[in-house]
């Protein structure tokens, strides 16, 4: 089956997943968001690559955030940027999703960035689109469910790339919800690709996904040991809903457990790294000593977010 | 078969020596604050020789016109973008834009485009090693040693040596 | 039944219920089977089918093949080989009212394609809470009563179901799954889902409703038949069971022999079944035991519209077409598997019919005349074309297949040649 993800040259024509694309996809990713960083430190923060393109973000689940830095990534590619939020107008009236694309597609979008709450929603876009021959129109997965947020997991390799620069040699931590965790999947996917010597799954068993060794990591439920040596730790957020009930008895106990103190921290390697995908709770997931101290990197990756999105666009767009 | 038709042989220069001869062309006019911008990547070589040969003071700069070409519709992205570094204010100051071929004048187009979102020169000049004619753009270098006619067949290629020296080549395109 | 009287000659006659897999003539009259190999006496054909280098078969029989619309589904089946077929509750509205039941029998009569034998509501509307009307369903045409994909969350209602239904000597059919462990999923639980970040159903949901349906089945007595097992763990309580000596009998659904939790590939809404596809080693186990009989296959035929299937993986409707699959996917599992057609065809036919206790997939003297007559080396190309179902959705689309059916005849009657 080819990766859907490809054209038939073998050029990146979505970006749906970092399973299945090669190192070198990432790699070149990666090299080209070096370039679009430095245009924004410029007295004009934008390159005309996009210019007269129209990009699409379709947010079928609600995300300023994440909305807004592919707003910015698309606005400084000079390309022309329409929101919509379709939670709100046109499910509610029971269009499909595909209804929508194509209304889309009829107003000339060369390019949607797609947030759904169903794992496999841009797949079928991009699917979709394939059987209407219009593989000129480009798909970018803005996270869907709980399968994947591919510029998320790109723009923490960068991340780590930039404090770290070689990955063979590094063992990564990711701690928390990853059972429900988007950002775990595709950080995952990126560390093995670039063969990072060991990606370790730390959580309880009731927030780690069934056979989740498949994936190549480690399974850790002891913090502690688990933090021990790492190079980078990623905390991911711990959705509220989640705190109290079936899978956690309260957000106290998992603090006590998970959270990322300055104490546990000093188990890894002194200069690791810690990074989140944003926004976090403090006192939950970390602590604000941790989150607010010399080892986090998590503005940087912010900062980072917008040159990667600038890089995947630009790349998307031109094959 | 019209393949036979011989053309004339064309005699490469010695490119160490044209950037001599450029930067005595370039000499007489240059000023306290000028600086040069090497278009990636011969461009780069050719304004570093003419950083040394001029002992400029100031650091060059170097941009990448990836981002501003005008056939990315058709070609997309290149494959290998370097980052652009002007590491000086370009506000009102004189510029030399250096490159190593001159021919349709879209990569001149881009970097133009490109130093004016950095702000606004005072001037810009256009310092190349070679022009190779066949311009597409109302688009001339201000300093020049060498001009050749060229068939768009083949290709004027800068190339580095083992050694760090720069030397021409020509690749037949069928 | 005035029908003509047909000779069917040349053909390869293989009747598992009388273990008969021979060259042999078979002759049909008054819609009943007169004769095989020697015409009896005084015997005209007003028709003489050929049927060199084809098999000559009893009608597949189907323990699970969901109708839509009731004339395009009861084409598709007989364009598939299948002359009885049972159909879950689960319609809209559910077979849970006599009114409904009798009207759907009534509707198939008329049609006059498959014969139709409706499974009853065990519970209204399947909701799990009172009984449904069994004995006035069963009079209306209902053999069985099940619940459909719906379960019985309380086990005391389930007990009393089981304990109703024996009285009368129903039979009960279960599609074991429990509610609270698969609740929200839309996949087998394990590295597919967990990589796609797909919610998943674990095996134990399946097991553990198995568990309950057994006990309680041993307890009250009744007749229980397990519907669409997908997981080895679930086969193997049953083979327990019925090495303990307990009547209990299940099915397989066709894709489940084929495929796994792989064939769900990119989210390919087409995989999506319920019981989900599991692993590869659920898959064998699920084989081995259709193999040694344990299990009998069903075609769980669920003819579903593109509306319904183009959709994220999870908001997608389950199912497939497959009346029409059901014979080239079960001769592709006996060619894998190197059985012999005689045992494979067993499954489709004898062993379904025992289970639903029909009077269906024998070819003896005197047996009514179902007939399927097919080519088994006969490719074809599953398309939506090819597809007489109102269901295009399989994902089996773009494959070839072995095996074509010729004729199909329902009681002496041609209802489909191709």
């Amino acid at each position: 089956m080819r990766n859907p993800q490809l054209n038939a040259n073998g050029a990146l024509t979505h970006l749906l997943s970092i399973e299945g694309l090669p190192r070198e996809v990432i790699t070149h990713i990666l090299d080209t968001a070096s370039s679009f960083l430095k245009v924004s430190h410029r007295e004009v923060k934008k390159v005309p690559l996009l210019r007269g393109k129209s990009v699409f973000n379709v947010f079928f689940e609600n995300s300023t955030r994440t909305r807004t830095t592919f707003e910015i990534a698309a606005k400084r590619l000079s390309a022309d940027v329409i929101n919509l939020d379709v939670t709100r107008s046109s499910t509610a009236k029971g269009e499909t999703l595909l209804d929508t694309v194509d209304n889309l597609v009829a107003m000339h979008a060369d390019m949607f960035v797609v947030r759904h709450a169903a794992s496999g929603a841009p797949h079928l876009i991009a699917d979709h689109l394939r059987r209407l021959g219009r593989e000129d129109v480009h798909v970018v997965n803005a996270g869907d469910g709980r399968h994947a947020h591919p510029t998320q997991g790109l723009l923490d390799m960068y991340t780590i790339r930039h404090y770290k620069q070689e990955f063979t040699n590094l063992v990564v931590a990711i701690v928390g919800d990853i059972l429900h965790s988007r950002v775990a999947r595709s950080d995952i996917h990126a560390l093995t690709t670039l063969g990072a010597a060991e990606v370790r799954a730390v959580g309880p068993q009731t927030l780690l996904p069934t056979a989740i060794e498949k994936m190549g990591v480690r399974v850790c439920h002891d913090l502690r040991s688990a933090i021990r040596d790492c190079d980078v730790v990623i905390m991911l957020r711990l959705q509220n809903e989640r705190m109290n009930g079936a899978l956690l008895p309260s957000a106290r106990e998992y603090f006590r457990c998970y959270g990322l103190t300055p104490a546990v921290l000093a188990l890894a390697r002194p200069d690791a790294i810690v990074m989140h995908p944003g926004p976090m709770n403090r006192g939950v997931e970390i602590d604000s000593d941790v989150a607010d101290g010399p080892q986090a990197v998590i503005l940087p990756q912010v900062t980072f977010g917008i040159a990667v999105r600038m890089a995947v666009m630009g790349i998307l767009a031109g094959n | 078969m019209n393949a036979e038709k011989k053309r004339p042989t064309v005699v490469l220069p010695d490119a160490e020596l044209l950037c001599v001869q450029l930067a005595g062309l370039i000499r007489p006019r240059l000023r306290p604050e000028t600086v040069l911008v090497g278009i990636h990547s011969g461009g780069v070589w050719v304004a570093q020789r003419l950083h040394a040969l001029l002992g400029l003071g100031n650091e060059i700069g170097l941009i990448d016109v990836s981002f501003y070409r005008d056939d990315y519709g058709a070609r997309g992205l290149h494959p290998r973008v370097q980052p652009s570094s002007i590491p000086f204010d370009v506000e009102d100051r004189t510029l030399v834009l250096v490159d190593d071929v001159l021919y349709t004048g879209r990569t001149t187009r881009a970097a133009i485009n490109e130093l004016f979102d950095y702000g606004r020169p005072a001037m810009i000049q256009l310092a190349v090693l070679a022009d190779r004619g066949h311009r597409q753009l109302p688009i001339c270098a201000d300093f020049c040693p060498w001009r050749v006619d060229l068939d768009p067949s083949s290709e004027l290629v800068l190339s580095q040596n083992d050694n760090g020296g720069l030397q021409w080549s020509l690749d037949e395109h069928a | 039944m005035g029908e003509a009287a047909l000779q069917i000659r040349n053909g390869r006659l293989v009747d598992p219920a009388n273990g008969v897999d021979a060259p042999l003539d078979l002759f049909i009259s008054g819609g009943r089977v007169a004769a095989i190999g020697q015409p009896p006496a005084g015997f005209t054909a007003q028709r003489v089918i050929d049927a060199s280098g084809l098999i000559v078969c009893p009608g597949l029989v189907d323990l699970s093949a969901r109708l839509g619309a009731i004339e395009p589904e009861l084409a598709a089946a007989v364009a598939g080989g299948v002359t009885s077929l049972a159909c879950p509750p689960d319609s809209k509205p559910p077979l849970d009212e006599p009114g409904l039941v009798e009207r759907l029998v009534r509707r198939s009569a008329t049609v006059g394609l498959a014969r139709v034998h409706p499974i009853g509501a065990l519970t209204e509307q399947l909701a799990g809470e009172r009984l449904a009307e069994m004995n006035s369903l069963a009079r209306a045409g209902c053999i069985a009563f099940s619940q459909a994909k719906r379960a019985i969350v309380d086990t005391q209602i389930l007990l009393r179901a089981m304990q109703y239904a024996a009285t009368f000597g129903y039979a009960v059919r279960l599609r074991p799954q429990d509610d609270f462990l698969a609740r929200d999923g839309v996949a087998h639980d394990g590295e597919v889902a967990s990589r796609l970040g797909l919610t998943g159903i674990p095996v134990v949901a399946e097991s553990i409703a198995t568990a309950t349906a057994l006990q309680l089945a041993a307890h009250t007595g009744v007749r229980l038949h397990l519907s669409r097992l997908s997981s080895a763990a679930a086969i193997d309580l049953v083979r327990a069971a019925r090495d303990a000596g307990m009547r209990v009998s299940c099915d397989v659904a066709v894709h489940h022999l084929h495929l796994s939790e792989m064939d769900i590939g990119f989210f390919d809404s087409n995989a999506r079944f319920d019981p989900p596809l599991r692993s590869a080693s659920d898959r064998d186990a699920l084989r081995s035991a259709v193999a040694d009989g344990l299990a009998a296959i069903c075609s769980d035929h669920t003819p579903v519209d593109a509306d319904g299937k183009q959709l994220p993986f999870a908001e997608a409707l389950p199912g497939a077409t497959a009346v029409e699959l059901l014979l080239p996917l079960t001769l592709l599992w006996a060619t894998q598997s190197r059985l012999p057609l005689l045992q494979a065809l067993a499954r489709i036919t004898s062993d379904a019919a025992a289970i639903l206790g029909i009077a269906a997939g024998s070819l003896a003297v005197g047996e009514a005349a179902d007939v399927c007559v097919f080519d088994p080396d006969e490719s074809w190309r599953v398309t939506p074309e090819s597809l007489r179902s109102q269901g295009k959705h399989t994902p089996y689309l773009g494959y070839e297949l072995s095996g074509r059916v010729r004729l199909t005849l329902v009681g002496g009657k041609v209802v489909f040649e191709g």
